[in-house]
């Protein structure tokens, strides 16, 4: 039974539960197919409890499939989940400890924004008295009072999507799901949005899960982030983790931009035959004539197009052995200034050899 | 050499025309379905209506242009004419109802749960009917509840007689040949539902028949009167099924109507009147409910 979870004390979520903080989702094993595709391998993962973990990966990768998974709207074709320590494998959603935020918010067209609000109270049979007080504080806690007798279709993109984590959060579920919430705002907005969730999460102090595929968000906001790929997993670790030290090809170029350097390249620039992935703001440009410090690695080649992007300048330089090498570089000389470097200009890429990932 | 390559504009006198004189446009967007609408339509439910103040001269049976409100006053008082009325009332309801009972579970199964194969294959099983003759339609429903009939021999070992030719065997006739009416609309409306709506419910605590009731029907609301509108006023104005499948005692208002057409013309007409107020109720009904404006 999912009642436990709901039928706490009211108040503001986040006040003293003694259950907080047993929010852990265990997946062991589990792999979903559709037909002949697969959608799931065999994944193994552990999300802790009060995290905000992120699955990022491009679109088919899986991952929301998995979200889908741990919420039962799927089941699992084998393996296993557990969420706050009990297997709820076969489990429905209403039975389940958990909550969902949906990509396009799903509110329900024909109810109130409160009546939208209260709905997973209503269906538990709450009292009246107690859904009004409950949905009040929801309402107050996105800042959304004023619409509470609106219908959704008289809201904006971004309220709406406050009233969809409303009403998830207003059940005061162990875990929170949200499918890529943020995807159909513009960009300001789902900034605001961003520091909006990463609050709320704080407050209430509950496991978000969250999917997404820009990578940009996902370094903001996570406390981890898995890395998805082909329905599998293929890093999981802190924002810090999956940058710096991408462990794959695949994490190296789909978390930012990324110098990938092959095996045989390699091998001819540093003498150790693996592959390397090196971020362009870690690449600096010199003189050709300029001698590499002994623990730096250094390309020579020519600059073939500049990229202003506002606060960085970028540098695609081919290099005489055929690579491509983007150098990033901070526009921090005076604004009237222009570019140290042009196109054409014969330049010397350099690194320090031990900032470059080894992605075997 | 150079080719030139733009065309020649040709003038075109019509389109000119058309183009500078909006109330032409309006003409000829309108002349046609108008003089359908008020021609034919209008004037002959008109001519009706006022052949229900009209009387027949008693010797010789001809319509006599008049004022006399006896067809009203006949029509009222008749205790057989007000059962009449009050009985296809009745039938007309029961088939609504009983559409829209079936409509909803198939409606939710093909739009959400069946496979595009089996969906296409129920599609075509609900509107093949509609290609079928009327007339044939309730043929075979004769054949099927008549005493030697299907029914009969299927449930004969269970010990179960059907229901003849009785007023039950009217409304399933009515709701077999109208059913399609209801189901249509609602399924179209349910596959217009995201499935989004169905996983929040599920999401937030919603078993099942909690959802339907909660979000699904009041989602189908508007489809619902669509069809009920067909299922209703289809069923009103029906006869033929009463006759050849209601036995003696279910006469519909059409019925009467009908043996009166050649008698008594005011009568007729004066009758007629009533299924009109039916159904305008029935829509004023439905419009308080504001389903009409979501329409």
């Amino acid at each position: 039974m999912s009642a436990p979870h709901a039928t706490t004390t009211p108040g503001a979520p986040g006040s003293a539960d003694p259950e907080r903080g047993h929010g852990g989702v265990e997946l062991t094993a589990v792999t979903k197919r559709f037909g002949e595709t697969t959608a799931v391998d065999n994944l193994t993962l552990t999300v802790e409890s009060g995290e905000f973990f992120s699955m990022l990966g491009p679109s088919g990768s899986g991952k929301t499939t998995v979200l889908r998974l741990i919420a039962g709207f799927e089941e699992v074709t084998s393996g296993t989940i557990a969420i706050a320590g009990a297997d709820v494998t076969g489990a429905a959603p209403f039975d389940r400890t958990v909550n969902t935020v949906f990509q396009d918010y799903a509110l329900f067209p024909h109810m109130s924004i409160a009546e939208n609000v209260a709905y997973g109270l209503r269906v538990r049979k709450v009292a009246k008295a107690e859904q009004r007080e409950r949905v009040a504080t929801a309402l107050e806690q996105v800042r959304l009072s004023h619409v509470a007798d609106r219908l959704p279709h008289q809201l904006s993109g971004g309220q709406r999507q406050r009233i969809a984590l409303a009403r998830a959060l207003i059940l005061q579920p162990r875990v929170l799901l949200l499918d890529e919430p943020l995807g159909a705002l513009d960009k300001q907005l789902r900034e605001q949005m961003q520091i909006e969730l990463k609050q709320i999460q704080r407050e209430v102090g509950i496991t978000f899960i969250f999917v997404t595929h820009d990578q940009e968000e996902a370094l903001t906001l996570s406390d981890r982030i898995a890395v998805f790929n082909n329905g599998k997993v293929e890093q999981v670790g802190t924002p810090r983790e999956v940058y710096e030290y991408p462990q794959t090809a695949f994490v190296a170029s789909f978390l930012g931009l990324s110098n990938l350097i092959d095996a045989a390249h390699a091998e001819r620039l540093t003498g150790v035959a693996t592959a390397i992935s090196v971020r362009p703001e870690r690449v600096r440009l010199m003189d050709a004539r300029t001698e590499p410090a002994a623990h730096e690695t250094c390309v020579d080649g020519t600059i073939v197009e500049t990229v202003y992007t506002g606060p960085t300048t970028r540098y695609i330089v081919d290099t005489v052995d055929g690579l491509r090498v983007v150098a990033e570089r901070h526009n921090d000389h005076a604004p009237s200034d222009t570019a140290p470097y042009h196109r054409g200009d014969a330049v010397r890429a350099v690194w320090v050899t031990e900032h470059a990932a080894i992605v075997p | 050499m150079t080719t030139t390559t733009t065309t020649a504009r040709t003038s075109k006198p019509l389109s000119t025309l058309l183009y500078r004189h909006r109330w032409m446009r309006l003409v000829g967007l309108l002349s046609l379905p108008l003089t359908w609408l008020i021609g034919l339509y209008i004037v002959s439910l008109a001519l009706l209506l006022v052949t229900a103040f009209w009387y027949i001269d008693a010797f010789t049976s001809k319509v006599i242009p008049g004022f006399t409100l006896d067809n009203f006053v006949l029509v009222f008082s008749e205790p057989a004419y007000i059962t009449t009325s009050l009985r296809t009332l009745g039938v007309a309801l029961a088939v609504t109802l009983l559409s829209a009972v079936f409509a909803v579970p198939l409606g939710i199964f093909m739009a959400k749960l069946a496979s595009p194969w089996l969906r296409a294959v129920l599609a075509v099983a609900i509107t093949l009917p509609l290609w079928a003759g009327y007339l044939v339609k309730i043929l075979a429903m004769r054949i099927t509840f008549t005493e030697e009939g299907f029914f009969n021999w299927l449930m004969a070992p269970f010990g179960i007689t059907g229901p003849g030719f009785s007023i039950v065997t009217v409304v399933l006739t009515l709701t077999y040949l109208w059913f399609p009416y209801m189901a249509l609309p609602v399924y179209t409306a349910i596959r217009q539902i995201p499935v989004n709506l169905f996983d929040a419910s599920s999401d937030l605590g919603a078993h099942g028949f909690t959802t339907i009731r909660t979000v699904v029907l009041p989602l189908l609301w508007p489809a619902l009167i669509a069809g009920s509108v067909f299922t209703f006023s289809l069923s009103l104005g029906d006869y033929i099924v009463a006759r050849f499948v209601g036995g003696a005692n279910a006469q519909m208002i059409g019925s009467i109507i009908a043996s009166n057409i050649n008698l008594n013309p005011p009568v007729a007409a004066a009758f007629s009147v009533i299924p009109i107020a039916f159904v305008v109720i029935y829509l004023l009904v439905t419009r308080r409910t504001g389903a009409l404006e979501r329409m």
